[in-house]
């Protein structure tokens, strides 16, 4: 008998993880209070570059509650501790010592100088300012093209160059494709541009924080992270403290978006500190100190050459980069323009390609992953080029689009630089994005509106993406220097009642893993949704995993979840048997049950657990447990792909735009939890469209970040962003057994070219074809008085 | 200073340091950790709780303001295991993510829903101007603030934060 019941996977359940999140019962690392704990605040330098020729701390000891005042020499004293780097993209990649607290120079405004522990924060804080500081300043480096010319002023002296590294790719030589150069000097259009991706703060809801316990046999870290596996091995390396002495939990992380995926100076300084008094000790920080010292992301400078026969098929594509590391390597700052080589060459059937990016040292708070990582750069340049060739072959851009993508029946396709898409289906998102965007409806009115000369003009901004998620194939990772590896681990227990506990190394904070992983497990062992608790972000239970960033939870950390049920079903069978009294051979096991082949003669997994249990009537020779772990390691990336379409209207008198819609068909392969997908791609539109037309920071002459609140940098309300039209299609992946394909980044991948690409169009007759990011009403204005024909 | 301020339905009493934010307060002295701090410059309203029945941005509040005054904060809401209609729709329209901007984002929607019991789309996004969300793009905020006022009674101040309607009990259902 095997009863029909309707799968979990494809449900749009409500997530449990809003239960503690809605009612104010939620434990963020900031909400943590020890006995006995202390306070640490640090000191930051306001200055970008300065040799530091005193530190005066006598007047912070004696200030009230302050129990020490500790620079780099106290905490450091060998100045033999650097922060880690995972990922050295080339064997001469410059590797500056990054201290946990500066010692004799300040390398950007923000660095931390000094730490005080107290009583309470205020007091902390407070005595912060009795600290005295002596600075000699030296010449800022903020300009890329100004920092890699001959003399000049150098981050780093030691190092005899402020050039990071330069990481080439060649399809030529390579192998995967023609010669770039050939290319252009035989293509009849050539198109040339530059496009600057300005640098942009993460901006997590939840300040960073963490808190150290060193009171018992294992030093316990909370901390507000994405990466608790990442940052205990981190930690131990960094710090000498044995790995199995130390636990590091993640409880509720408010967001990170790769902004919260580092191993900070403040959390070796508050294992440093903790220690040292043998005291609890907790840091957080304000939105000021995050905005300022948090890594930020994206800074390139991008030369993209794009080359084209006349009817519009592309021949090769050039891309040469410059991007802004900041001070120091951040722990993959140097490898996030590398994960963006391999996209620049996008959907499209590009027979050449050339990648070259020069990573750069500046006098600047560091750049590593936020939200895409590399990807959304790639691809804002590639599709930003499109539109720019079509304009030149007078083409219309989707058309020149189709013409160069990979069909559906041309999968799985290699590309031009070596990595093989397994599945999708352009033609198919399109003509849905199409039909809901009204796209012939909106062209006609397009015309009209230039045709009177109408001054709220009208454009259309098309983006078709695509990316790599799921990271990541380990052996590939290997190949890139990447110093781990991109597998993830996942363990089921069976308790005796029949409830499950599920144990996953890909630490949530926002994604809804607890729902999603008892979705998979639900289906897997026929439990009922509610009977499976998920338990993630702590390395006592979670002793293996390798966290989340590059959305591959679900494509990595939830096929390992459906390993590990299936071994638990294959260690339930002898006992299922045993119980049924028949051969293993005649089981047959369906919605959590094992039943007899052709008869009604059948057993619960819950049966079979709670008889494992007790152990009194269980087969010979079979080891009692039904307890079971999987890692799982991708053969392959998987490729989420999407159309995207936007209409922008552009007040030509005052350069303000309004977004009249944004559609956008996303192939995510096959979606566990429709809702949860959905959610995705919302925030993240949100995030892609902030870097289009609001967000950036700015840097006065002297290095300072002067958009360091959010009273400066404009993180979007809801009063400034539209409602999105969202659609799917289903393309399953084929390299997992879900079919899933991530969706974490996609609305910021996709997003940005979108709508620079729509407000291009609405003023191109201008004579505009291109204004940097972010697209600001002046900007805006001024590019079409500039460009007035 | 000596102030006494009734928050979630229990009088306490406290000597506070006149400087003392009444985030600060609710969160160091009082425990009420459930309400948040996202930012020190009054734009994220993560820490917005109700003062008399308005919402305010705890962190532009001292504690001594508060003396003799009612304080609800997120932790106050659900009464007798009951979800408040707002709590129940930003659960069932997923208007939440990592969580962190939504105690203050719930509190500020009851504070727009007793001005305005049934607001459009527009009228919800300039209502929730003031509190930022990194997680959603905003969309099933909205969705959730309308589909709430259709379970609420109109009606200012304290009366929005009572429950008077019990539809939808309980999370993790679909």
């Amino acid at each position: 008998m095997t009863a029909t019941i309707e799968p979990e996977v494809g449900k749009s359940r409500r997530r449990k993880e809003d239960e503690r999140l809605i009612t104010g019962r939620t434990r963020w690392t900031d909400n943590i209070t020890l006995p006995g704990m202390l306070h640490m605040a640090v000191l930051r330098s306001p200055f970008a570059h300065a040799r530091i020729t005193s530190i005066d701390t006598a007047a912070a000891k004696g200030a009230p509650g302050v129990i020490a005042v500790y620079t780099a020499r106290d905490l450091d004293p060998d100045s033999s501790i650097g922060m880690p780097c995972a990922w050295p993209i080339t064997p001469d990649m410059k590797a500056p010592r990054r201290p946990v607290l500066a010692a004799d120079q300040v390398n950007f405004a923000g660095e931390g100088v000094a730490v005080v522990v107290a009583r309470s924060s205020a007091e902390a804080h407070d005595a912060l300012e009795e600290i005295d500081v002596d600075y000699e300043e030296l010449p800022v480096v903020l300009d890329m093209e100004a920092a890699l010319a001959e003399g000049a002023p150098l981050v780093h002296e030691e190092l005899g160059t402020n050039k990071n590294a330069l990481w080439v790719f060649d399809s030529g030589e390579a192998g995967t494709g023609g010669s770039v150069e050939d290319a252009i000097s035989s293509s009849e259009v050539v198109v040339k541009r530059r496009f600057r991706q300005q640098r942009l703060i993460p901006a997590f809801m939840e300040p960073r924080a963490c808190v150290v316990d060193p009171t018992s046999t294992q030093i316990t870290v909370w901390s507000a992270t994405q990466v608790p596996h990442i940052l205990r091995v981190m930690s131990a390396l960094t710090l000498g403290i044995p790995e199995h002495k130390l636990r590091v939990i993640a409880p509720d992380v408010g967001g990170g978006f790769g902004g919260k995926i580092g191993v900070l100076p403040e959390e070796m300084m508050s294992l440093i500190v903790a220690q040292k008094l043998g005291k609890p000790v907790k840091w957080n920080e304000s939105r000021s100190e995050t905005m300022l010292a948090a890594h930020h992301g994206r800074d390139q400078i991008q030369d993209i050459t794009v080359s084209a026969n006349a009817d519009g098929t592309v021949t090769g594509l050039k891309v040469e980069l410059l991007a802004d590391l900041g001070a120091y390597n951040g722990l993959v700052g140097p490898g996030v323009p590398i994960l963006g080589a391999f996209m620049f060459n996008a959907i499209y059937k590009f027979p050449a390609y050339h990648f070259a990016c020069t990573n750069v040292f500046t006098t600047t708070t560091l750049t590593d992953a936020y939200r895409g990582a590399g990807r959304p750069e790639a691809t804002f340049a590639v599709e930003r080029i499109m539109d720019e060739l079509a304009d030149e072959l007078g083409m219309d851009p989707l058309e020149l689009r189709e013409k160069n993508w990979i069909k559906h029946e041309e999968f799985p396709f290699t590309t031009v630089c070596g990595l093989t898409y397994d599945s999708g289906n352009y033609e198919a998102a399109t003509a849905k994005a199409k039909q809901l965007f009204d796209y012939d409806g909106l062209r006609a009115e397009q015309a009209k509106r230039r045709a009177s000369n109408d001054k709220v003009q009208l454009g259309i901004g098309i983006s078709t993406f695509t990316e790599m998620c799921g990271l990541a194939p380990s052996r590939v990772l290997g190949s890139l220097a990447y110093g781990a590896g991109g597998w993830e681990h996942a363990a089921i227990r069976m308790l005796p009642t029949g409830k499950v506990e599920v144990i996953t190394g890909s630490s949530a904070h926002g994604q809804g893993h607890e729902t999603v992983w008892s979705q998979i497990v639900s289906d897997q062992l026929g439990v009922a949704f509610e009977d499976v608790e998920v338990i993630h972000g702590d390395t006592a239970s979670s002793h293996k995993g390798l966290d989340t960033y590059g959305s591959r939870s679900l494509v990595v950390g939830g096929v390992a979840v459906i390993k590990a049920a299936e071994k638990v079903i294959a260690k339930a069978r002898p006992f299922a048997a045993h119980l049924l009294e028949c051969s293993e051979d005649d089981l047959e096991f369906s919605g959590g049950k094992f039943t007899v082949k052709g008869t009604d003669t059948s057993t619960t997994l819950a049966d079979v657990a709670l008889a494992v249990f007790f152990a009194h009537n269980v087969p010979e020779g079979v080891e009692t447990s039904l307890d079971s772990e999987a890692v799982f390691d991708p053969e392959n990336f998987s490729f989420p792909h999407g159309t995207h379409l936007c209409a922008a209207e552009v007040d030509t008198e005052t350069g303000a735009i309004r977004l009249r819609s944004y559609v956008c068909v996303d192939d995510v392969g096959v979606a566990v939890n429709p809702l949860i997908v959905e959610g995705q791609v919302h925030g993240g539109l949100a995030q892609g469209i902030a870097q289009a037309l609001f967000e950036g920071t700015v840097h006065d002459e002297s290095g300072t970040l002067t958009t360091g609140t959010f009273a400066d940098y404009l993180l979007p309300s809801a009063a400034d962003l539209p409602s999105f039209t969202t659609a799917r299609t289903e393309t399953p992946s084929t390299t997992n057994p879900l079919g899933a394909k991530g969706v974490g980044e996609a609305g910021t991948i996709a997003s940005t070219p979108a709508v620079v690409n729509a407000v291009i169009d609405a003023v191109r007759h201008f004579g505009v074809n291109d204004i940097e990011m972010p697209l600001t009403p002046m900007r805006v204005w001024s590019a079409i008085q500039g460009g007035a024909r | 200073m000596r102030i006494t301020v009734t928050v979630d339905g229990t009088q306490y009493t406290d000597d506070v340091e006149p400087r003392t934010l009444l985030v600060h307060h609710l969160r160091e002295r009082l425990g009420k950790v459930g309400t948040v701090v996202g930012c020190d410059t009054s734009n994220c309203g993560a820490c917005t709780v109700h003062l008399d029945g308005h919402s305010v941005k705890s962190c532009s509040v001292l504690a001594v303001q508060a003396d003799g005054c009612e304080v609800t904060t997120i932790e106050g809401l659900a009464r007798e295991g009951k979800l408040h209609p707002v709590q129940q729709a930003f659960h069932d329209n997923h208007a939440l993510q990592c969580g962190f901007c939504t105690p203050g984002m719930i509190m500020q929607s009851i504070d727009l829903l007793a001005d305005n019991p049934d607001p459009d789309e527009e009228a919800v996004r300039q209502g929730l101007e003031g509190n930022l969300c990194r997680c959603t793009g905003y969309q099933n905020i909205v969705r959730a603030v309308r589909d709430a006022a259709q379970h609420m009674s109109p009606g200012a101040g304290p009366e929005a934060e009572r429950i008077t309607e019990t539809k939808h009990v309980g999370v993790g259902g679909d």
